[in-house]
């Protein structure tokens, strides 16, 4: 082992981890912004829309990120979709991203107790009072957890978008130990970055659950 | 534009290939289910420093990429003197990684059980072995059975990832007719679609031995 390549190419790692994290907090805000729109449309669409719905959500579910990446970035231009490595990579990360997340809020306002929504239609509240006031606040606490869990299974999906060309930490490692051969140093380093920013999430996710469900656990 | 001739054509070698992803799938999921049991009962043990063990296991496995485990894996194997094939390299990666998954989800059931089963079982006389083996692992088995297809399901889209150790699978053998055909659009969607096909398989297959084994 011999860790002096770490001073040569800390700079390049540290921007990568960078765009790692950008490439992650986009990917997850976009997809979660998408998932919340694909499920508040399969809660108040047409049947039709439901149906391409399901079969969006069966299809990008049942196919791996690495296949849609590659049909998005080497497909796209003979449809004229030219993107370049980054964008393309965040928008397969959004896509990918949004089906989950939209299962996800479905199951959180599936969890809102009718009452509460029979209530607000006896006040005399309209329909998108209704879901800005009553469905989003409660749906919302209840997948929290859930949001956490797979945003970390996103951050996990982002080194697949270095296959892509995509600057991020995987790739500036790849790009690092094929022109020193230190494969081992090098991948141990990105396993460890990686560990630790996983942990780092999911400490901060485990805070802000116990922040915002406080008001449900029954005082005695 | 969209050919459907290069489309349908592009099946036959993307089917054969799919022999490799079913087998890294299957070989993965079966190693993965030894090592997540063992795991999982170095979790629920009293040695304290077994369930820290398993519990470093579980948090590391399932806080580094698939695709940075698979290259530590393939990279640091042969460092240490262990010259291992791709395809065993591969297999070895996705077990171990699932085994974090597959011990969690055996955990959370063993959780869901009961206690007055365990307890009654050891009430009348039964051997800590005996309990585990004919009480509490076939109940739990059943009732994580829909976490379990969900965790094969997600392996066998993990696999794609193995293309990248030179294993011919789905992605790879899609790459190579991608790189001859110039025809990316159509090869990488009947890629999706095999991947789509074995996982629809896996989800029926998930339905019927749900039904099956429900109490």
């Amino acid at each position: 082992m011999d860790w002096s390549i770490l001073q040569q190419y800390g700079p390049a790692l540290l921007k990568g981890f960078g765009n790692t994290v950008l490439c992650w907090l986009l990917g997850t805000v976009f997809g979660m912004a998408l998932g919340l729109v694909i499920a508040l449309l399969q809660r108040y669409g047409s049947r039709w829309l439901n149906w391409i719905i399901q079969v969006y959500i069966e299809v990008i579910r049942g196919t791996p990120f690495l296949v849609q990446l590659f049909v998005l970035y080497y497909g796209g231009p003979l449809i004229g979709l030219r993107l370049d490595a980054l964008p393309a990579g965040l928008l397969g990360l959004t896509i990918y991203g949004s089906p989950y997340f939209a299962e996800i809020f479905r199951s959180g306002f599936r969890g809102v107790p009718h009452g509460q929504i029979e209530a607000a239609r006896a006040i005399g509240m309209s329909e998108p009072a209704i879901v800005r006031r009553i469905l989003l606040p409660l749906g919302l606490v209840s997948s929290l957890p859930a949001l956490v869990n797979f945003s970390i299974i996103l951050t996990k999906e982002t080194v697949i978008l270095s296959i892509i060309t995509v600057p991020e930490l995987m790739y500036q490692v790849q790009r690092m130990s094929t022109e020193t051969f230190r494969y081992v140093e090098a991948n141990l380093v990105l396993a460890l970055f990686f560990w630790a920013l996983v942990e780092a999430i999911s400490r901060v996710g485990r805070r802000l659950e116990t922040h915002v469900t406080k008001h449900l656990i029954e005082r005695t | 534009m969209f050919s459907i001739p290069v489309f349908l054509e592009s099946f036959w070698p993307l089917f054969w290939a799919a022999r490799y992803t079913v087998l890294i799938s299957v070989l993965g999921i079966a190693l993965g289910l030894v090592i997540g049991t063992l795991i999982c009962a170095a979790r629920l043990s009293p040695y304290r420093w077994l369930h820290r063990f398993a519990a470093l296991w579980v948090s590391f496995l399932r806080g580094v990429p698939l695709l940075v485990q698979l290259l530590v894996f393939y990279y640091a194997l042969p460092v240490i003197g262990l010259d291992v094939p791709a395809l065993a390299a591969a297999v070895i990666t996705v077990g171990v990684c699932a085994s974090a998954y597959i011990s969690e989800i055996w955990r959370g059931a063993i959780a869901a059980l009961p206690k007055g089963q365990a307890e009654a079982a050891v009430a009348i006389g039964m051997t800590p072995r005996d309990v585990w083996a004919r009480i509490i692992l076939p109940q739990a088995f059943t009732l994580s059975l829909p976490a379990l297809v969900n965790e094969l399901i997600l392996l066998v889209k993990a696999s794609s990832l193995v293309s990248v150790v030179g294993i011919l699978e789905i992605t790879r053998a899609s790459q190579a007719q991608a790189a001859t055909t110039f025809r990316p659009l159509e090869v990488y969607i009947a890629a999706a679609c095999c991947y789509l096909l074995l996982n629809l398989c896996l989800a029926a297959l998930g339905r019927y031995l749900e039904h099956r084994t429900a109490v």
